[in-house]
């Protein structure tokens, strides 16, 4: 067990944990932020993906001593002050979901995407959205509802 | 905990352990207006609802309470399909409610009725004119009340927004809240209630926003696996190494050794729990087992020849005329072999139950398309009486067919927490979810068929095997026809498959599509006729026909030349009584075989259209998901050895792979709704087919079409 400081969604955290566990399950389990999804456990589907340190990056696979001293964005904390993100708003308003099981994933992968690149072209979304994974094959919303955010269509 | 964004009911704790005598559970519904009534996709009530104490003259309810709410309980499940919003649109435009006036109660077995589960796009066909029965009849109620209240003839009154108030007067009002409240008020539908008719509606066909939408983007809805209890434990199993293999022996002393780990070993379920997943993980890797492995007999490649030989004898589907004088009449015959290997459901949510134990009781959140049947598989797995086990379905992370099976993680979760007396949850990894799978069966389809001189179909000869017949009915003008089924899936498959098989969204109707719109473009190529004049040419079906020039003209078919390696191709079928028409184009590289999906048009007539965005999200998911199947999903395995263990290993689609998408709703609102989610998907394959061939002569007759099979093709 170490302790473990990190920032999540604007506080402040300080944790006891052990450092090999990965932060996908130190988060639903005792911080209680479902929002983020079990999907693959191997870093293929995305549906754990959470922002750190402005980067998208899958839960399942970042240890927690890797977390150490890093600003942590999960989908619980876009919201600010009871507003939506753009990206929330985009994706209800073109329906950019159905299960909404990799919806946590996506809006997350894409926030981190945007941070880096706020003005993307299709082809670049695509590329950077490519390994999020969704069954119901709401992909065309998706994209849409990205762009959207991006003002590039 | 009411969700008040979404309207659906959260399951929370408090539900645990609640007793309610079946036949009394009315009763807890509280004061205002109940009208009970009967879904009519249950003609006859499942055998087994009928043991039991569920209600035998109906199966769903709705209420308008003293808050002027209105909330409808239901055995059906929100897996995505829309059903909380386009089920509450319904209800909305019979009521003359706001839309955000509905609450829906789901998949709850012990405050719904019983229901058989959610699969076949039959919620909104068979649900939706119940329920708009039931709305229908609760607003009559309110008229009458509201007759006597506002001291007026109902023929002057009028409803709107949650309120009834004078034609005349729109000030002198009386709310439905104001109505319902303090009474108790029964009714039952039994007749047919006079509803609004479509053209009247206001809430119903018009887009509206999913119910469901801001719980899920902000991570708030919540899934099986996201139900918490104290003290409760994850627990992971012994799984074989393959589907048939028996445990020889098992070492658990490694993992009872790692602190606060729990070793179960009973009944043949070997597990380990822990109140971190990790560990329970770390558990399962620290138990040495051994089992006996069959033989494999069959493989990825070996099977369709393997299911042919073993197919029991056919069951005459269909029939028109006389195959024999066919045969005869035909100028050209064509004689083809069409497989499709499994395919696997793949759900983002894999399956998941959390329960708990108190007593004699058994409460279970479960991620399932069937909370009914469910109930009976956990209560017989603990040998106790089905209602002592309370199923509660939280949001469901995908189905498509794959959740309405064996209910496995559920009876192993309710098994684990009633030896270890603690609430226990059972999540699937991705691998386990890969292996218990129900997968959607490998089938083969023979088709033996002729034309005239005139390029008229005179002989239709279709002979499934394993997938059953669903949309193989005949829609083209053939005099002599027929349609055999050799096995269905899900049933007579004893020896036939190495693992379980069950319904993959439209079940069947993916291949058999594949199969007869393939057939009919190398018959119309043989007749040096276009495809879609071919089609056209020879069916008179009125619906059919209006699809096809609908696609085909939002498509520009055949307006431009298709470039060098580009290819269009077109397909069509019925499906869930809903007509689809799909014109397709393709990009092959000769090189590689592999096979880019430009665009795709679809034209769906579903008669009326409830939502008619809703109906779109379901026609582009079922377009992209079918470049899946069509295209990638290729489920490798050596006997009961599923070689797929994640998602590097099968192919589903992605953003990368996806072409332009138009959906196009075909008007047709002199019929009631019909299917929506599955009747797109089944042409996808055909299409591309169609389109492959088109673009470098290569005809494919296995799906799925993976660049290596494309160049076997492309090399003749």
């Amino acid at each position: 067990m170490e302790t473990i400081r990190f920032t999540l969604n604007g506080r402040p955290t300080s944790l006891e944990v052990d450092g090999d566990r990965m932060l996908l399950w130190v988060l639903r389990g005792e911080l209680e932020l479902t929002g983020t999804k079990f999907g693959c456990g191997a870093g293929l589907c995305g549906a754990c993906t959470v922002v750190v340190d402005g980067e998208p990056v899958r839960s399942c696979r970042l240890a927690m001593r890797d977390v150490r001293g890093k600003d942590i964005t999960t989908i619980e904390g876009l919201a600010r002050d009871g507003k939506l993100h753009p990206l929330q708003e985009q994706f209800i308003e073109h329906g950019a979901l159905q299960c909404g099981f990799c919806t946590s994933g996506m809006i997350m992968n894409a926030h981190g995407m945007l941070q880096k690149n706020p003005r993307p072209t299709r082809e670049q979304i695509v590329a950077g959205m490519d390994d999020n994974l969704c069954r119901c094959a709401a992909h065309k919303r998706i994209l849409e509802a990205i762009e959207a955010v991006a003002g590039t269509k | 905990m009411k969700d008040s964004e979404s309207g659906l009911e959260v399951p929370e704790t408090a539900h645990a352990g609640l007793a309610i005598d079946r036949r009394q559970f009315l009763k807890l519904v509280g004061s205002g207006i109940l009208v009970t009534f009967f879904v009519g996709d249950l003609a006859v009530l499942d055998a087994d609802a009928q043991r039991r104490d569920y209600p035998a003259d109906f199966n769903a309810y709705l209420r308008i309470g003293a808050d002027g709410r209105v909330t409808v309980w239901s055995g059906k499940v929100e897996m995505g399909q829309g059903v909380i919003t386009s089920l509450a649109q319904m209800a909305a435009e019979e009521l003359g409610v706001a839309l955000e006036a509905i609450d829906m109660v789901l998949g709850d077995t012990q405050l719904c009725p019983w229901d058989m589960g959610t699969f076949g796009s039959m919620s909104t066909r068979f649900f939706g004119p119940a329920l708009r029965g039931a709305a229908a009849e609760a607003r009559a109620v309110l008229l009458e009340l509201a007759s006597a209240h506002l001291q007026a003839p109902v023929a002057k009154l009028r409803v709107a927004d949650g309120a009834v108030f004078l034609a005349s007067d729109p000030h002198t009002r009386v709310t439905f809240g104001q109505l319902a409240g303090g009474r108790r008020i029964e009714r039952h539908l039994a007749g047919k209630p006079a509803l609004r008719s479509f053209a009247e509606f206001t809430v119903s066909g018009q887009p509206a926003r999913r119910r469901d939408g801001f719980a899920k983007v902000t991570g708030t809805a919540k899934y099986a696996g996201d139900m918490r209890l104290p003290g409760m434990f994850y627990a992971r199993l012994l799984r074989p190494p393959a589907h048939d293999a028996t445990l020889k022996s098992v070492d658990t002393s490694g993992a009872g050794k790692l602190p606060g780990v729990i070793v179960v070993n009973q009944g043949g379920l070997v597990a380990v729990l822990h109140a971190d997943p990790e560990v329970a993980a770390r558990a399962l890797d620290a138990i040495k087992a051994t089992f006996d492995v069959p033989p494999a007999t069959v493989d990825t490649d070996t099977i369709f020849d393997h299911l042919l030989r073993v197919a029991p004898p056919p069951e005459e589907h269909e029939r028109r005329g006389n195959p024999a004088a066919g045969e005869k009449a035909a100028a050209t015959l064509f004689e083809h072999r069409y497989e499709n290997g499994y395919g696997a459901h793949a759900p983002m949510e894999t399956h998941t139950a959390l329960a708990s134990v108190e007593g004699d009781k058994v409460t279970v959140w479960t991620s399932t398309q069937t909370p009914f049947p469910n109930q009976q598989q956990v209560a017989q797995a603990l040998g106790i009486a089905p209602e002592k086990v309370h199923v509660i379905t939280p949001f469901v992370g995908g189905g498509f067919g794959g959740k309405s099976g064996a209910g496995l993680q559920a009876v192993e979760a309710a098994r684990l927490a009633k030896i270890v007396g603690r609430p226990v949850q059972v999540a699937w990894t991705r691998a386990e979810e890969f292996f218990y799978d129900a997968f959607r069966p490998a089938a083969v389809v023979k088709i033996k068929s002729g034309i005239d001189g005139g390029g008229r179909i005179v002989l239709w000869d279709h002979r499934v095997y394993w997938a059953g017949s669903r949309s193989a009915e005949q829609f083209y003008d053939v005099p002599n026809s027929a349609v055999l089924t050799y096995g269905q899936w899900g049933r007579d498959a004893a020896g036939a498959h190495p693992f379980a098989t069950g319904p993959w969204r439209a079940p069947g109707a993916n291949l058999n599509v594949f199969a007869r719109e393939s057939q009919i473009d190398i018959m119309a190529a043989s007749a040096k006729a276009d495809p879609l004049e071919f089609r056209l040419a020879n069916t008179s079906d009125p619906r059919m026909r209006s699809v096809l020039r609908a696609a085909a003209e939002r498509f520009g078919w055949r307006k431009s030349p298709a470039g060098a390696g580009r290819g269009q191709g077109i397909g069509c079928g019925i499906d869930a009584g809903a007509y689809v028409a799909l014109a397709a184009e393709v990009a092959v590289d000769k090189g590689t075989g592999s096979v880019a999906v430009k665009r795709i048009v679809c034209a769906q007539d579903m008669g009326q259209v409830i939502n008619p965005d809703g109906a779109r999200m379901q026609m582009e998911g079922c377009v992209t998901m079918g470049l899946g199947y069509a295209l990638s999903e290729t489920l490798r395995f050596k006997g009961g050895d599923v070689l797929v263990h994640n998602f590097n290993a099968y192919e589903i689609p992605r953003f990368s792979g996806l072409p332009a998408i138009e959906a196009i709703l075909v008007k047709n609102d002199a019929l009631t709704p019909q299917g929506g989610g599955e009747p797109a998907i089944v042409p996808v394959g055909a299409a591309i087919a169609n389109a492959i061939c088109d673009a470098t002569g290569a005809r494919l007759f296995q799906m799925p079409m993976t660049p290596e099979r494309v160049k076997k093709a492309l090399a003749g």
